[in-house]
């Protein structure tokens, strides 16, 4: 057995548009006025078919639209990509289809179309609760438009997660408690939350740098925020499988597992990243960012995807350890082991699980729930180790 | 050869700032020794660091020819002596081998701190003295005001002192009158046996060793056998030379000259500063007096931020002591900094120009330990040992007592900050010796530990006082103190290269100062870290460093795997510029904020 399959095969597509840019996001995202739909779908497809002439015969277990702005796309596209997609490789018979989509009424009108495309689950961007923060983190729709998107998903498909973001703008404990309860009452299941980040590059980076984004937690307030997240989803019976995503059992996405488990995922459109394992060496994959020259690629008979640079073993076990430990159920050390071609040292576990950080039970290492804020922390002193 | 009264050596004492580089500059341009279109800013400053910090770090010399009133010409050699209290040692040697000087003072400024310690060396040589009242054009100059300072201060006549401007060139022609009519010609023998004073040496890249010499009696010829007196080594001189301050060659130089010569000598540590040179065949009978070796009086350890830099290191170091004999260094080995060399200056200004050339002539990252001075322990056994270095400290069981070096510290101040003087002084465990005025400004004598003033001294003083009052000092004695070594601690582990050696009475608030900096310095870790002070076993100070609580990146997918994974191996290469202490890893920066000098 290959590595990969510890995790197995998904497909990522990337719809790089969006209507406005978010101050915070460093996403691969766009603004463009016109957009030829047809000639996109067409490049997809073209790349699609060359990518899996490189990995043939895989059981594809997962799609997911991510981007920019997927419910952008018509649903004729996203049709006409998974059919492709579908051809291509053997359908898992629970394939999990996902879409990443903008809560607001003109996609919701699109949900039935994506339904019928073959979407099983969405993921809505909500991002807050309330439409002052709605507005300062530079979001177009309301919370009342959010809801109905919310309930319209619901009735479409049988699985729907909605984002949002905490330890925003002087944002108050109190304040993001009475928020996620609401949250958590209306989930049906999954829920992503994420700490505000400020990335360079990005609106707020830019403001932040100049000392002009105000009221952001310090450490200790940021702490507070994540500690009573937690809480809150472990008493509603939704506790994190990774860092920043909650699911009851059963819910969690599984096109994300992949990635967090090292399996292969092929990545296409502008700026997309895969792993793809050939002949048991596996090579990342990163796509031209740029719309435009991404689509030239995509037309011209060489196509986008190289795989020039296969990953180093050291690279391959970093590259486990820091997906690998963001789930509450770990990684396997043999796995890292056999990776590695050696084993993994013990002495840097050792020190982390005397401070009650990681936890290991036979073949599983495993972050607790102490360690899981100083992930990166931890991350550094294991792969410093290697 | 040169008629010897038709020669005059002579030196300029003066204030750094005073304008004595630039007097130099102008009596070479004016007598046409350096063409106009060679001169460049402060001819004699050649180091870069000399230009840049506008201070004379070795004694430099210049034979200047001058046609003076009288129809002659007359031959100047000016040897221009470094200012700075550190190379104090470089002034007195350099004296000896003059008979007048110039002392220069701002017409604007005053007498100051280090004009004294050098005038005085300059009367102890026997010295005629010209006074010379410089940036006489300034609209705040009061030469009235400094004319009598001078006479009070310093006690010497200053009714026919010399008004200048040497930035406009105002006055010159009557300084180089005044040195042939007012300095004396040298005295000397041309047919007595060769008697020279080696003046100083120095090492040259094309030339090998070079050495400066002051011929008393006798001539010295290229091609000559000659013994140093005191090392008793013969050298034949393969080429003798007078600074112009270019080297010109000469056939040879007679009683009263000064020039330069080199004979295959291979490192500057072959000559002693002071040794009489003769002829190997028919001497001379007596040497001259000789003067004392520099010691080295501040100590510290330097060692490279990259452990791969540490035979460059060593060969820079080398290089540089190959040079300047006064400057000491043994290997050292750090726990905290890995190898690197203990090294023993003249003073903190020594040590920052060693470091400065040593970063940037030899491109090196160095780090610097907190600089401190030679303790003596008296042991119980008798013995008498010298710690240069804190982490040596042996068991106190073994020592009966320690000493530590005084000085006499010599401060003048304008009167308003004379109260925040005095403050310092006290707070440094200072003794009053003196204080008296001149004018408006005050002059005060004290008696202090050397280790104080290495520590910060220079920093508060010139903060207290806006940069307006002037210091200096002379080593005067070792005296027994209640001196303790304390020791950091980070995580219950000592940091060796953080201990130091404090006044028990002062132990409690310099060891809060340090772990409330290394509070702010050392990252949050995983865990909390206490950082403490302490006396042996007694922790005298105590800080804790609470515990990491939040480092985790919010978002992260397939797309983010690559970047993630670039970010953990820089992560990984930055590990060589942090050290590792037991389990906490303190970054570099910490050690060098932490003991951070005034500089």
């Amino acid at each position: 057995m290959e590595d990969w399959q510890a995790a197995g095969f998904g497909l990522y597509v990337h719809w790089p548009f969006c209507q406005s840019k978010c101050p915070y996001c460093d996403f691969n995202s766009h603004v463009a006025a016109q957009i030829d739909q047809r000639r996109w779908a067409e490049a997809y497809i073209a790349e699609i078919k060359r990518t899996a002439a490189l990995v043939p015969g895989r059981t594809l277990r997962t799609i997911f639209f991510g981007g920019g702005t997927p419910s952008l796309m018509e649903p004729e596209t996203v049709e006409a990509v998974i059919q492709a997609a579908l051809s291509s490789w053997n359908a898992a018979n629970d394939i999990e289809i996902t879409l990443e989509a903008n809560p607001g009424s003109v996609e919701a009108a699109r949900f039935a179309g994506y339904r019928q495309a073959g979407v099983n689950r969405v993921s809505l961007g909500v991002q807050a609760l309330n439409d002052t923060d709605l507005r300062r983190l530079g979001r177009m729709h309301s919370v009342t438009e959010a809801r109905a998107a919310l309930d319209i998903a619901q009735a479409s498909f049988d699985r729907v997660s909605f984002d949002l973001i905490y330890a925003r703008q002087d944002q108050t404990l109190a304040q993001w408690e009475a928020e996620l309860t609401e949250a958590l009452r209306l989930s049906s299941g999954h829920l992503s939350l994420y700490q505000l980040t400020i990335e360079d590059g990005t609106v707020f980076g830019e403001r932040h740098a100049r000392g002009l984004l105000r009221g952001l937690p310090t450490e200790d307030l940021g702490a507070d925020f994540f500690d009573l997240t937690q809480d809150l989803c472990n008493a509603a019976g939704m506790p994190a499988y990774e860092v920043s995503n909650h699911a009851k059992p059963g819910q969690e996405a599984r096109h994300n597992l992949i990635y967090w488990q090292a399996g292969d995922y092929a990545g296409i459109g502008p700026g997309a990243h895969g792993r793809l394992t050939r002949d048991s060496v596996r090579f990342p994959t990163a796509a031209e960012r740029t719309p435009g020259l991404w689509l030239a690629a995509a037309e011209s008979p060489l196509g986008v995807t190289d795989m020039e640079h296969a990953l180093t073993p050291e690279e391959q076990a970093i590259e486990y350890l820091l997906m690998g430990l963001r789930l509450s159920s770990g990684i396997s050390l043999a796995r890292l082991s056999a990776m590695l071609t050696h084993p993994y040292p013990a002495t840097a576990i050792d020190d982390l699980e005397s401070l009650g950080l990681v936890h290991v039970q036979e073949d599983v290492l495993s972050v607790t729930a102490k360690g899981r804020p100083l992930l990166n922390a931890v991350l550094e002193k294991l792969v410093g180790a290697l | 050869m040169t008629q010897l009264d038709l020669i005059r050596n002579f030196s300029i004492v003066a204030h750094i700032d005073h304008g004595k580089s630039t007097l130099a500059d102008r009596l070479i341009q004016m007598t046409g020794t350096v063409a106009d279109r060679d001169m460049k800013a402060q001819m004699l400053d050649s180091m870069d660091i000399e230009r840049e910090r506008g201070i004379t770090i070795k004694a430099n010399t210049v034979r200047i020819e001058y046609p003076a009133k009288d129809g002659k010409t007359y031959i100047l050699n000016l040897i221009d002596t470094p200012g700075h209290v550190d190379f104090a040692y470089e002034v007195s040697r350099s004296m000896r081998a003059v008979e007048g000087s110039l002392l220069v003072v701002d017409a604007s400024q005053g007498v100051e701190a280090q004009t004294l310690a050098n005038v005085y060396q300059a009367i102890d040589a026997g010295h005629d003295i010209v006074p010379v009242l410089n940036k006489i054009d300034l609209p705040a100059a009061e030469p009235d005001r400094v004319k009598a300072q001078i006479e009070d201060v310093i006690g010497i006549d200053a009714s026919d002192a010399i008004p200048i401007s040497a930035k406009s060139g105002l006055g010159i022609a009557d300084v180089l009158e005044a040195i042939v009519t007012r300095l004396p010609p040298p005295k000397g023998d041309r047919d007595a046996p060769l008697k020279a004073m080696l003046v100083d040496s120095w090492y040259d890249a094309y030339l090998g060793v070079v050495v400066m010499i002051r011929v008393m009696d006798g001539v010295i010829r290229k091609g000559d056998r000659v013994r140093m007196m005191q090392t008793n080594a013969v050298y034949g001189i393969d080429k003798l030379a007078v600074l112009k301050p270019q080297m010109v060659d000469i056939a040879e130089l007679g009683p009263g000259e000064i020039g330069i010569f080199t004979a295959s000598i291979k490192q500057v540590r072959d000559t002693r500063v002071g040794d009489t040179i003769t002829h190997e065949r028919k001497g001379c009978e007596t040497a001259l007096p000789g003067f004392k070796p520099a010691q080295p009086v501040v100590f510290c350890g330097l060692f490279p931020v990259d452990a791969n830099d540490f035979e460059p290191l060593r060969d820079a170091i080398e290089k540089l002591a190959l040079n300047d004999a006064s400057f000491s260094y043994e290997m050292e080995t750090s726990a905290a900094l890995g190898f690197g060399f203990r090294c023993g200056f003249l003073g903190l200004l020594h040590l920052e120009v060693i470091r400065d050339r040593l970063e940037r002539e030899y491109d090196l990252d160095l780090i610097t330990t907190a600089p401190s001075v030679v303790f003596k322990l008296h042991m119980k056994d008798g013995e008498v040992r010298d710690l240069h270095n804190p982490a040596d400290m042996p068991d106190l069981t073994y020592i009966d007592h320690i000493e530590e070096p005084r000085i006499k510290a010599t401060i003048m101040v304008p009167d308003e900050y004379l109260g925040d003087i005095l403050k310092l002084c006290q707070d440094r465990r200072g003794i009053q010796l003196d204080l008296s005025y001149a004018g408006s400004r005050a002059m005060v004598v004290y008696d202090l530990p050397l280790a104080e003033v290495v520590f910060d001294f220079y920093d508060r003083l010139k903060s207290v006082t806006k940069g307006y009052a002037s210091f200096d000092y002379t080593i005067s004695e070792y005296r027994e103190d209640f001196l303790v070594k304390m020791s950091i601690l980070v995580n219950e582990e000592p940091v060796d290269a953080l201990s130091m050696m404090v006044h028990r009475d002062r132990a409690e608030a310099r060891g809060r100062a340090m772990v409330e900096k290394l509070k702010e310095l050392i990252p949050r870790h995983m865990f909390k870290i206490p950082i403490q002070a302490a006396i042996g076993a007694r922790v005298i100070a105590r800080e804790t460093l609470s515990a990491m609580r939040k480092d985790v990146t919010a978002k992260c997918y397939g797309g983010d795997a690559t970047r993630k994974k670039k970010l953990l191996e820089k992560q990984k290469a930055g590990k060589k510029r942090m050290r590792q202490f037991g389990k906490v890893e303190i970054p570099q920066e910490a050690f060098i904020s932490a003991l951070k000098m005034d500089s």
